[in-house]
């Protein structure tokens, strides 16, 4: 078995635990993921997917066990803009009085003074991320008007811009057009090149199959994790979702 | 009165000028509708009316007590106004009551308890001016207080206006990228203490809610950004504490309600007539002119 290197890990959580008032959401999870891998989260509804993102970027606090991002502390990752969280296209207010280049600017607040007025080096970076995602024709469109892929988009373009190494994603393929869709996986390729590390969660059993190298299967705690070929298997998936099998769920052949 | 018959709108605003009370009521008002109409647009897009119901009606024994003690009433009302918010979130936390009801039952308690310290204290305690406001007769003391206040509170919003704009709209990214958002909350928290502390003598303990909430609900229904949203907000709240103060001088009325009623007034216009959000969308009326 290779000896594994803590320092070249960008996510490292060892045993974590998080609970609510007592009430436990997730517990003895780990999870190890190297720059530019791919890892489909995969669970019911309330198994702890968006616990285990809220753990990784320090939005609650791990009652028991270890985080480290990079080799450093959860709060230097916050600090060094290392994490940039996607949310589900329900997780935000969409009829909240801002534009595409607002939303994509406040990638940059972390890493502006305490005015966050944005320099240069800000605009062009917004910029730029708004190309890659194709959104350059609705800068200054309220993100009310747009579809529910291009909001996905503008959300994406802010962890571009915000130039994270460490990209955690809620959700990405759901509700958006085809075009999107393309467009955000090409986007992922990208992404690994760069040496990006990826977390993403899903429903979509085939997304999974099409780009995680690894899947992390869980219902309150991990019921497995590893290369996705391995993984990813039918028995494994009844198992995360409670004993229902996967042709049930997702048709035959999924 | 005789006076309607033969107004004309010069006179109609210049008279009430000539009265020092009213050129201090008039300023006063403008002032504190300012001050609340700047923070009542982040509470009502982060959807803390009944936040500032509660807080409104928590700082009532905290004024009493301060004026009892000869304190500034300032600050008896920002000790009780986040006594009361950190209370709700322990009750909360707590138990198994659900947070509308906590907020219900915690103000109404502290509320309670200030109509009985002013019946148990019996200082020269206004009972009337602190539940319904006075801007007319507001003292010189008052009057340094309120524009220091409202001075701090403005500055705070200034500074970190974008932080909480973030913080209101995603706050989960606020946080990832290292922003202190506890910092964020107890700061929105602090401006709204402060805020119901101002607005109090303009409309009373009863009404302030509605000038930390109408002006940022008209605003919300008339633009898609931000930074107009805190513009109309603040021009709508300081245009209904002129109408109201005017129309209440006129007409004889109570200072307080005919402020807020102007207000209201303004929200239904905006409710009717909004470009894109109004019932008949005046939009499609002046299409002529796009």
């Amino acid at each position: 078995m290779e000896k594994i290197n803590y320092q070249n890990l960008r996510i490292d959580a060892e045993n974590i635990c998080v609970d609510y008032n007592g009430k436990v959401a997730l517990y003895d999870a780990n999870l190890r993921l190297k720059p530019g891998q791919i890892c489909g989260l995969v669970g019911m509804n309330g198994a702890g997917k968006t616990t285990f993102f809220n753990a990784l970027t320090g939005f609650v606090n791990i009652s028991k066990g270890k985080i480290r991002i990079n080799g450093e502390s959860v709060r230097s990752a916050q600090k060094d803009q290392t994490i940039a969280y996607v949310p589900q296209n329900e997780g935000i207010d969409s009829q909240f009085p801002i534009s595409v280049w607002d939303v994509v600017m406040m990638g940059r607040y972390g890493s502006m003074n305490i005015f966050r007025c944005p320099r240069e080096s800000d605009i062009q970076a917004v910029k730029d991320a708004i190309e890659r995602v194709d959104l350059t024709d609705h800068l200054s469109t309220p993100i009310g008007n747009l579809s529910g892929g291009q909001r996905k988009r503008t959300f994406l373009a802010r962890a571009i811009a915000q130039r994270a190494s460490i990209l955690l994603l809620d959700e990405p393929f759901s509700g958006v057009d085809i075009r999107t869709e393309k467009l955000i996986s090409e986007l992922f390729i990208q992404f690994k090149n760069e040496g990006k590390t990826i977390l993403l969660s899903t429903h979509d059993m085939i997304h999974v199959r099409e780009f995680c190298d690894l899947v992390l299967l869980i219902n309150k705690t991990v019921v497995a994790y590893g290369e996705t070929s391995e993984v990813f298997t039918p028995e494994n998936i009844t198992t995360t979702f409670g004993g229902i099998s996967p042709d049930f769920l997702f048709g035959p052949e999924s | 009165m005789e006076l309607c018959s033969f107004l004309t709108l010069d006179s109609f605003l210049t008279d009430p000028l000539t009265h020092d009370f009213m050129r201090k009521a008039l300023l006063m008002s403008s002032l504190v509708a300012a001050v609340c109409g700047f923070l009542s647009s982040y509470l009502t897009l982060k959807g803390w009316a009944l936040m500032g119901d509660a807080v409104s009606h928590s700082v009532m024994p905290g004024v009493v007590v301060a004026y009892a003690l000869g304190l500034p009433f300032s600050l008896g009302a920002f000790i009780f106004g986040v006594g009361s918010v950190a209370l709700i979130g322990f009750i909360k936390q707590k138990s198994r009551v659900k947070e509308d009801t906590v907020i219900g039952l915690v103000f109404t308690g502290f509320f309670a308890l200030g109509i009985v310290l002013v019946s148990k204290i019996k200082s020269n305690i206004d009972l009337h001016s602190i539940l319904f406001g006075s801007p007319l007769g507001i003292s010189l003391s008052d009057v340094k207080q309120t524009i220091f206040i409202s001075l701090l509170v403005v500055i705070l919003l200034s500074i970190f206006r974008k932080d909480l704009m973030l913080y209101c709209f995603d706050p989960r990214h606020a946080k990832t990228v290292g922003i202190n958002v506890l910092f964020l909350h107890y700061l929105l928290l602090t401006c709204l203490s402060l805020a119901a502390v101002v607005g109090l003598q303009s409309v009373g303990i009863i009404l302030v809610v509605a000038m930390l909430i109408t002006p940022g609900a008209t605003a919300y229904l008339l633009t898609d950004k931000f930074d107009n949203m805190t513009v109309i907000s603040v021009l709508s709240a300081i245009i209904s504490s002129l109408i109201g103060i005017y129309v209440s001088f006129w007409f004889d009325l109570e200072t307080g309600g005919s402020i807020v009623l102007a207000q209201t007034f303004i929200f239904l216009f905006a409710f009717l007539f909004a470009p894109r959000y109004g019932i008949f969308k005046l939009k499609k009326l002046f299409s002529v002119y796009k």
